[in-house]
């Protein structure tokens, strides 16, 4: 017999040897490494969803305008624009030398394009919406109308003109979203839908799309065609799909990544002390809140009992002690960021919490509850850690100021997705908005009747009346008025409690150079650069 | 011969489609579906992403729409990863899970058994406890515990290695994640390999071959560890699904592109099509080869051969 260990030994290292060597890509120049907390459902811009996928697509795209890095609207493949007296049709003008990445020029009829097939039924993009103000778009998306009938039109090959149902001042913005990115047609002749594939893509954006390895990473290399490229400084991107918010802290300590996409929620004290200026925490167009199941008792009918539930929260102790990442308490709807908009605020912010506590109680008992005859009721939420504290947190309040008992349950994701949407069992669940664009509609349309989006069925025709009046009102100012009383009748029925506005948080490597904080938490790469640490 | 296998290949067909059917059923029996997301679609286009996927379509329609397509060999498109179908994501997928796996075997059976016997031969002194005491923690702590522990002190502290999959692509980002699928393992086989080379050591036929001057590494080499091994041959199999069950978490924490990871994930996201592919995908491997092994023991076994 002889022995067999070192053969088995050599085996296992031959092995290690040939598979380990097995990929070498050259990291060229100076390579950008960021986190990405998922993959991009696709690089199709029309076939993306998340905040993820935008992200990258910010980098290998770019649209009419775009965000510069503290958040101002800013030019990009359009060099300037008109708008009409009427507010119902813009004139784009392209640059003349923007370019795709294999050198042809960008016209307006590749933005046409891309617009059409945005809307177009067979493509089933999920933003096929996006462009609802744009004349026919919603009817093409139904089915009723082709997509050529769009109301977007090529003047000449550097104008572009896009005319609209109605006025609607933030459709500059939704010209910077990716859904709204001009399409190459020769790829997509050539490749059909697989025209986004690494190997296949062909973009306008400062950035190309290298390589995809789905769950790994997404590699960007500089796109020397691009219009800009002599004011981009970084050679290259590594987006790092890193699912656990501990996994990507750990190799930022590790000095494997310059931005993060997110920072762990817990011992966020210890991080702000370590981290110092690293540490990147800015207001951010989002809102944490609970939702009222409208359509079924005991909150059906019952503004004051609803009231009770929201007044008796203390925001404030919320914000501060139980998730404690810098988030603003919300007594308001619409984000307090958000561009020409002065929010309305719940009726009792200006009180104390005991004063609140004071009325919450006498509403909670007009409501016909007591202490014999407790409010009892489900508060519903999608498992995670924050959630629960928070959850914890309110339970124990409703306890303590009105005596209700809330049962709490927490549920997979797409199981409360799923109920929320029944609106059968749900009483009261957790949910959250993120804004799309920087404008207040984009919080109150949340709650529009008809939308699937209002989870919690609210309807008043108060309600549709100001949104209807501010949708057909061309002057900004005047428009404004109607979405800020739209708000004020909203919030007095409380079909919602709004908690917190949310922050963006990520940690940035001091040798990061051009990091600006915004509201809509968009850092695109070319913005970006290394340099030496002080 | 050839009888018998064919029948049973026939044989197999209806446990696969078992399998399909069941898996079929319970991912579409799983609340909500892949497109359902907090910011909920409007109606219009939520029909046609429905249409474009067949989602619209009656179970029983779908379910034959997926067979015809599996009988081509196509998997369908991932939901989640519309750019990429699904067999695409299994065919880069898989070979990755299994080299991690195969490392982390390799590992476990080399370190394990070294240690386990370097116990033995050496029983009750303070090597024997160090190596024990070290072994219980490697099987009562889990994997998910040692894993960020690794990285704290070996990327993080130490800068040795990488703390991620896609930080590098040379070796050592292996290192990290076969090490830690490894440790539950070698810790388990250093305890069996340890137990059996006590017992073989103590038998007649070691003490011969002590009794003829050879030297105690001469004789565990050539007679003690072969018989010692046999407890460790038999737990191959479980030790195997170890490491299966074990990669889903570890490929999660460092960022590996395994099947483990989409197999999770796919799960989470509804990705209907990618879980039942993955489904698919082991059942067929798990039966062809209790197959091989049954025709196999045909071969070997005249017995079995006609039954």
């Amino acid at each position: 017999m002889k022995l067999r260990l070192p053969r088995l030994l050599l085996a296992f290292i031959s092995i290690f040897v040939v598979f380990g060597c097995s990929q070498e890509s050259p990291d060229a120049g100076v390579v950008l490494q960021r986190g990405l907390p998922a993959d991009p459902e696709s690089l199709d811009h029309h076939k993306a969803r998340s905040t993820q996928a935008a992200d990258v697509l910010r980098d290998i795209g770019e649209g009419l305008v775009a965000y510069s890095a503290t958040g101002e609207l800013v030019p990009a493949a359009a060099e300037r624009w008109e708008i009409s007296a009427d507010r119902l049709s813009y004139t784009f003008y392209l640059r003349p030398d923007a370019r795709w990445s294999n050198g042809e020029a960008v016209t307006a009829a590749h933005f046409v394009s891309g617009l059409r097939r945005l809307v177009s039924p067979a493509t089933a993009a999920f933003y096929a919406n996006l462009l609802q103000a744009v004349v026919n778009a919603s009817d093409i998306v139904a089915g009723d109308k082709p997509p050529e009938s769009l109301g977007v039109e090529v003047v000449d090959d550097l104008t572009l003109k896009v005319r609209l149902e109605r006025p609607t001042p933030y459709i500059l913005s939704l010209f910077s979203h990716p859904g709204t990115f001009p399409l190459h047609p020769g790829s997509f002749v050539e490749h059909g839908d697989g025209f986004a594939r690494p190997g296949n893509l062909v973009s306008n954006g400062a950035f190309v799309l290298d390589a995809w390895v789905p769950g790994s990473i997404i590699a960007l290399r500089r796109n020397e065609q691009y219009w800009n490229n002599e004011n981009t400084a970084l050679d290259g991107v590594n987006y790092h799909v890193i699912v656990q918010d501990v996994a990507e802290l750990n190799r930022y300590r590790a000095g494997e990544l310059h931005v993060t996409s997110t920072v762990p929620p817990d011992n966020f004290a210890e991080l702000k002390v370590h981290f110092g200026s690293e540490l990147r925490i800015a207001p951010y167009l989002g809102l944490y809140y609970y939702g009222f199941n409208l359509t079924r008792p005991p909150f059906k009918d019952k503004p004051g009992l609803r009231q009770a539930l929201s007044m008796a929260i203390d925001r404030d102790m919320l914000a501060e002690n139980i998730i404690g990442r810098g988030e603003a308490p919300a007594y308001s709807w619409v984000h307090p960021g958000v561009n020409n908009y002065k929010p309305t605020v719940l009726s009792f912010t200006a009180l104390t919490q005991d004063e609140r506590n004071k009325s919450a109680r006498r509403l909670y008992k007009e409501a016909g509850y007591s202490e014999e005859n407790p409010l009892r009721f489900e508060l519903r939420y999608n498992t995670s850690d924050t959630n629960k504290k928070i959850a914890v947190a309110i339970q124990s309040m409703w306890n303590e100021v009105l005596g209700a008992e809330a049962t709490l349950v927490n549920e997979e994701f797409q199981v409360l997705l799923a109920n929320m949407r029944d609106a059968e069992i749900t009483q009261v669940f957790r949910s959250s908005w993120i804004g799309d664009y920087d404008d207040a509609h984009t919080f109150l349309s949340v709650l529009q009747a008809g939308s699937e989006t209002n989870m919690p069925r609210y309807a008043s025709d108060e309600y549709e009346l100001q949104m209807r009046r501010a949708a057909e009102q061309p002057d900004l100012d005047r428009r404004r008025l109607y979405l800020e009383e739209a708000e004020r009748v909203m919030l007095a029925d409380h079909p919602v409690i709004p908690l917190y506005f949310y922050v963006s948080k990520h940690l940035v490597s001091p040798e990061v150079r051009g990091w600006g904080d915004n509201v809509l938490d968009y850092h695109y790469s070319q913005h970006l650069s290394l340099g030496a640490t002080e | 011969m050839l009888r018998y296998t064919l029948l049973r290949v026939l044989g197999a067909i209806p446990t696969l489609l078992l399998v399909i059917a069941l898996a079929f059923l319970m991912v579409h029996a799983a609340p909500g579906g892949p497109f359902d997301d907090e910011r909920a679609l409007p109606p219009d286009v939520e029909a046609n992403i429905q249409r474009a996927y067949h989602l619209d379509e009656p179970l029983p329609k779908q379910f034959v729409r997926y067979l015809g397509g599996l009988l081509r060999g196509d998997l369908g498109p991932s939901y989640r990863y519309r750019d990429y179908t699904v067999s695409e994501l299994i065919s880069t997928a898989f070979p990755l899970s299994m080299r991690l796996g195969a490392l982390a075997m390799a590992l476990a059976i080399v370190a394990g058994v070294t240690a386990g016997t370097i116990a033995a031969l050496r029983q009750d002194s303070y090597v024997d406890r160090c190596i024990m005491a070290l072994s219980m923690t490697g099987i009562s702590v889990p994997v998910f515990v040692f894993a960020p522990v690794f990285v704290l002190l070996f990327a993080v502290k130490l800068q040795w290695l990488p703390a991620g999959w896609s930080s590098t692509s040379g070796v050592s980002r292996f290192v990290l994640p076969v090490i830690t699928l490894a440790l539950p393992q070698i810790a388990y086989i250093a305890r069996l390999t340890r137990a059996s080379m006590i017992d073989v050591l103590g038998s007649d036929f070691v003490r011969t071959a002590r009794a003829q001057g050879l030297g105690t590494l001469t004789v565990v080499r050539l007679h003690a560890l072969r018989p010692a091994m046999l407890p460790v041959l038999s737990y191959m199999g479980p030790a195997i699904a170890a490491i299966l069950t074990g990669s889903v978490v570890v490929e999660e924490i460092f960022g590996i592109p395994g099947l483990g990871q989409f197999f999770v994930r796919g799960a989470l996201n509804r990705d209907y099509t990618l879980v039942l592919g993955i489904v698919v995908f082991y059942a067929t491997l798990i039966v062809s080869l209790n197959l091989i092994v049954d025709v196999l023991y045909g071969v070997i076994d005249p017995r079995v051969r006609y039954r």
